[in-house]
């Protein structure tokens, strides 16, 4: 088969497609590895204290099981990511109720449920903070200024003010978080995982465990879904399953179960999102003040990167001449909070499209029009001052999406309304600012002498399509067929650091590594009559000269390209109950270039579900610092029943900075349906909710006060 | 006690309550039936006894005794050639992450056996046991929907 | 520690000899709450006697003019049965409502009477039905059935063999609220009948209950009445799914509604 025509733009089989649909893919918990014991966590039962003493019951036999504690630490008890704040194993601080304090490892699951029994902590216990509003502890500030906000607001003949309240919400994927240790000779420690960022973990356990580049090998195990919650957190398990291994001198598989998983590990960041806007009363946008308090839980992680991003997105799409942002990420005795697909973009979204909402409300005039007044168009610049020249296709997708929508219809039964809300909005590919660079990932092409062609990444397939896209776009720059061009495995000891799996980066800057890697090894191959075989050629990113980001004012460019989606979303909302029933949802988006149609589409139908759980069912209720939504059976997302009919188009409107005109995808479906079904509802019922998720509870608490 | 396991005969003498899902995993090392909760609530576990679907977390393995069992692995054609449920699934991009597509190919099966022109509406009443989180459930639904008869 | 006992007996007789003469025995139907607390620690029995093969539990029929469901018959079952959909077409809706594909094949009439949660979708419907519960040794009324939390009639050794719907069956209308369309632990259900009055409701009390101020005020033609009085009858608490004030609201909107609505879709 020679079809070198193209495979960029064709939906082709998934690589590992054969592998998923026969039970022949292996997840981390899949992988036998003889003599390995168990290993689990021992967490603390209060928020916030010190470690009074450890107990080891002595009518147990210690000698059958090995326990690690703070001690055992080799290297430094941090967990590596931004600040070193986070002990891998609390020595004495406790900041949260999930910390993890010793860990334990025992040949079989009985023992290790005996050894944890046998095991008694004792606590002084310190005064938690749980509320944001009295944490004394911030993490991050950034603030935004363009134009002069306060001087503006003078001019404003309307000014419209009004307070967003967005919750936690759990990635979910379906496998739970696990890695499995192997200790092997020289010191070396390799690392197996359900994971997305292998280069992270490396770094990681190098630190905790005190090891060289080569005595730490990662490598990612086939991984059912990520979202972001397996972008940091795997970096703890791994360091827990190391020192496990370490100390056993055996394997050691740390597999959590669902509901270790959803108690302990890291959600997306709540917050409080307020707006002051300023209109001229032709609806001429003036001025824009913006706040927003994030909570960051008990530990720093990716606090400061979530809140630059929901900064930069917070006055939306729209071009505002003078605009404040002032965002700050504070600390609460609660489990902390991480990555989730989107990643503060989602958070101050919803609050910018509400508020076009309710401008318009306050004009008397249609929010459809606001939104064609204001938004962003190519010249235009944003919040940071970023003129954005190529690829803005906000007109283009909200025209496809109102081309596209169903003809809306009342309900016929007289205790259901049904509405219709829209929303539109942007998202910017890539790591922010400076990221980019200072990530300088790598990636490498290889042309092997049996005729194939290898691909050397880091970057991680989780579901998204990495590894079917990344042959389609070597395949078509090698001029080769697509079964010509293999994908290396992500281990550390193999392929280099591509940057993490995150950030919607991974078609757009790693794919387009990739694109220039596949065609100079094309040239080289091309220049010589008989090339020596295996030839590899390396590249690393090189910031374009025409991206230009301060990061101390906070100005210029904040990501080489934004991506954009129009949603229209129709409810039915229950007036008997208040339960929001979310039936039809058409989302025009546009990613660039789709490199796979159907995986493309895929990516939008899966996220925006996932923000349609977010703005309804998706709940957390915390009691004492900790989540009383710790089961299946009561934190709950759409089954196939809850889903709407989703209705996706595929808009191209091409960067010419992206491999074939690929721009990100990944978490902009996840910004769009909150905001939209939030104005779905008062299309319905006449009613404002101000936070997500709009439980019936508050929709019939909002209805019967009306 | 004795079972089918996709077609082949199982002799065990195992712990008569221990759960199905971990005797087809460990004892058995036949790994594409998942363990997503362990509560009944996500389908992940999903098998077929007697042509029914169930959650294996929830079954004790003494209770298969003399019955025929059916996992991901014996869905493929006698040839090996992939089913057309399977072949679907690929095609449509009905599996993204892939550790719901077992649990979720077996309960599409069941619904196909037993109901060969589902509507929309059917699939969707089919599969509400088995949660996806990278889907939206679309694209599944598309592929069963191909496989009508 | 030991590996919990599978014991398997030949019928009911064999099974209610095991289950009285087995020390922390507890009897296994389809396992869908079971098997879950075994794996979880939040039970250890010593032994479990399984019903669920047992050819006497199973089945439908019709006994001198009223159905009888085996207890270890499943939803699935009950949901296809052209004797229940005649007789009792809220039980029906109610078991549609369970779970789903995967519990409703496991999951049973007995399981859910003998765990007695406050929130079993079904057990309103019995309640609002009159049904009567069989056992191994008597029958028991359904409303002297549930006693107080997770606590019911059922004896020391004693085994629910089957479940009687009387010809009022009929009349009964079911709904239930919960946080999505499947696999949702309710936050209210509820079942009514006219004829007789009765007003049945789950996850408003620590029991399934009977609501007697609304079903009084029902009997008499007074819709209003039985709404106004539902509020006093049941006992809602605020909890991980939902809220008391939620749940009064909720239960009397719906009670209007399945007295006085249009014919749900």
């Amino acid at each position: 088969m020679g079809d070198t025509s193209g495979a960029v733009g064709r939906s082709v089989p998934r690589r590992e497609g054969d592998d998923k649909v026969t039970g022949r893919a292996r997840y981390t918990d899949d992988l036998v590895v003889s003599g390995a014991w168990y290993g689990r966590t021992i967490r603390s039962g209060i928020p916030r204290g010190r470690v009074r003493g450890i107990t080891y019951d002595p009518a147990f036999d210690w000698s059958r099981v090995v326990v690690v504690t703070a001690q055992d630490i080799p290297g430094d008890n941090v967990v590596q990511l931004i600040r070193d704040d986070q002990p891998a194993l609390a020595a004495s601080e406790v900041r949260h109720r999930e910390e993890p304090i010793l860990l334990v490892a025992a040949p079989d699951r009985d023992s290790l449920a005996a050894a944890e029994r046998a095991i008694h902590i004792e606590y002084d216990a310190a005064a938690p903070v749980f509320d944001m509003a009295q944490a004394t502890e911030t993490y991050s500030t950034i603030e935004i200024i363009k134009g002069e906000v306060v001087e503006a607001f003078k001019g404003a003949e309307v000014v419209v003010e009004r307070s967003f309240r967005v919750g936690l919400q759990e990635q979910l994927y379906i496998e739970p978080q696990g890695a499995i240790a192997i200790p092997e000779p020289g010191g070396r420690i390799k690392v197996i995982g359900s994971l997305q960022c292998p280069y992270y973990v490396h770094r990681a356990l190098k630190r905790a465990l005190a090891l060289t580049d080569e005595q730490a090998v990662v490598i990612q195990a086939e991984t059912g879904g990520g979202f972001g919650g397996k972008e940091e957190y795997p970096s703890i398990v791994a360091i827990h399953a190391a020192l496990l291994a370490r100390k056993a001198g055996r394997p050691v598989r740390l597999i959590y179960d669902r509901h270790e998983d959803l108690a302990a590990t890291t959600k997306r960041h709540p917050g409080v999102i307020r707006h002051r806007t300023g209109v001229k009363r032709d609806g001429t946008l003036v001025a824009q003040d913006i706040e927003i308090v994030l909570d960051g839980g008990a530990y720093c992680t990716l606090t400061p990167v979530v809140l630059s991003r929901a900064a930069i997105h917070a006055a939306g799409p729209y071009a505002c001449p003078n605009v404040r942002i002032r965002a700050r990420a504070v600390a609460t005795n609660t489990p902390p909070n991480g990555a989730f697909r989107g990643f503060g973009a989602p958070q101050s979204l919803f609050a910018a499209e509400l508020m076009v909402e309710h401008v318009a409300e306050r004009l008397g005039v249609s929010s459809l029009d606001l939104r064609r007044k204001w938004m962003l168009r190519i010249g235009d610049t944003t919040a940071t001052g970023q003129t954005l020249t190529e690829s803005v296709s906000s007109e283009m997708v909200l025209d496809a999406a109102l081309k596209a929508a169903p003809p809306f219809h009342l309900s016929n039964v007289p205790s259901v309304r049904r509405g219709r809300g829209l929303s539109l909005v942007f998202h910017g590919s890539g790591f922010t600012g400076s990221g980019e660079k200072k990530l300088g990932g790598k990636v490498a092409v290889e042309a092997l002498p049996d005729g194939t062609f290898t691909i050397l990444t880091a970057s991680t397939e989780i579901g998204q399509g990495t590894k079917t896209i990344f042959t389609q776009i070597a395949a078509d720059a090698l001029g080769v067929p697509l079964e010509q061009v293999t994908v290396a495995p992500q281990d550390t000891s193999l392929v280099p650091d591509s940057g993490p799996t995150v950030a919607s980066r991974t078609a757009m800057i790693v794919g387009g590594l990739i694109h220039e890697a596949a065609e100079e090894l094309r040239d080289r191959l091309a220049n010589r009559s008989k090339p020596k075989l295996p030839l590899r050629v390396d590249k690393s990113y090189v910031q374009p000269d025409t991206i230009h980001w301060d990061d101390q004012t906070y100005r210029g460019d904040a990501y080489p390209v934004y991506a954009w989606a129009c949603t229209i979303v129709d409810v039915e909302v229950d007036m008997l109950t208040g339960e929001v029933r979310v039936t039809d949802l058409v989302s025009a988006v546009d990613c660039g270039k789709a490199i796979h149609p159907v995986m493309a589409e895929g990516q939008i139908e899966g996220g925006m579900l996932q923000a349609v759980g977010w703005a309804t069912i998706e709940e957390i209720k915390m009691t004492d610092g900790g989540y009383q939504n710790d089961r299946l059976a009561t934190y709950l997302i759409p089954t196939a029943l809850d889903a709407p009919r989703i209705r996706t188009i595929l808009v191209e409107n091409p960067y010419s900075g992206g491999p074939f005109g690929a721009k990100g995808i990944g978490e902009l479906p996840m910004d769009g349906p909150a905001p939209a079904i939030i104005a779905a509802i008062h299309d319905a019922t006449g009613v404002w909710l101000d936070e997500v998720p709009a439980t019936p509870e508050k929709v019939l608490a909002a209805c019967a006060s009306r | 006690m004795r079972f089918t396991l996709n077609e082949s005969t199982v002799s065990l003498d195992v712990a008569g309550t221990r759960r199905l899902l971990d005797v087809l995993r460990e004892d058995l090392h036949v790994t594409g039936t998942k363990e997503g909760c362990g509560e009944g609530e996500c389908g992940a576990c999903s098998v077929l006894i007697d042509g029914e679907v169930v959650n294996s977390c929830l079954v004790a393995v003494g209770q298969v005794d003399g019955c025929s069992v059916v996992t991901v692995e014996g869905l493929a054609l006698p040839d090996g050639k992939l089913s057309a449920l399977q072949q679907a699934f690929i095609e449509r991009g009905a599996a993204q992450c892939g550790i719901c597509t077992p649990g979720m190919l077996l309960a599409a099966h069941a619904l196909l056996q037993e109901n060969p022109q589902p509507t929309a509406d059917e699939v969707r009443v089919g599969l509400a046991g088995n949660l996806c989180r990278c889907t939206g459930y679309t694209k599944i639904i598309d592929a069963v929907l191909a496989c009508r008869r | 520690m030991p590996q919990v006992a599978h014991l398997q007996p030949r019928d009911v007789a064999d099974a209610v000899r095991l289950y009285r003469d087995t020390p922390d025995a507890r009897l296994l139907a389809g396992g869908t709450d079971l098997m879950v607390m075994v794996h979880a620690g939040t039970v250890r029995p010593r032994a479990l006697v399984d019903l669920w093969s047992l050819a006497e539990l199973k089945g439908i029929r019709h006994v001198d003019g009223v159905v009888e469901i085996g207890a270890a018959e499943s939803y699935t079952g009950i949901i296809g049965s052209a004797l229940v959909a005649e007789h009792c077409p809220a039980l029906v809706a109610a078991s549609r409502t369970i779970g789903a594909a995967q519990i409703q094949n496991r999951g049973t009439l007995g399981g859910n009477l003998a765990n007695a949660s406050p929130a079993g979708d079904t057990l309103p419907v019995l309640l609002a039905a009159d049904a009567v519960v069989v056992t191994d040794r008597r029958t028991i009324p359904i409303a002297d059935f549930f006693w107080s939390y997770r606590k019911t009639a059922l004896g020391s050794g004693e085994i629910i063999v089957a479940v009687r719907l009387p010809a009022a069956a009929r009349g009964v209308r079911f709904r239930k609220v919960g946080t999505r369309a499947a696999q949702a632990i309710s936050k209210v259900v509820i079942a009514v009948s006219r004829e007789p009055a009765r007003v049945a409701l789950g996850s408003v009390a620590e029991v399934p209950l009977r609501a007697r101020g609304a079903e009084a005020a029902l009997a008499r033609g007074d819709v209003g009445g039985a709404v106004a009085a539902l509020a006093a009858d049941i006992r809602p608490i605020d909890d991980v799914r939902s809220t008391a004030d939620y749940r009064r609201m909720v239960a009397q909107n719906v009670l209007r509604d399945l007295l006085d609505g249009p014919s749900r879709r």
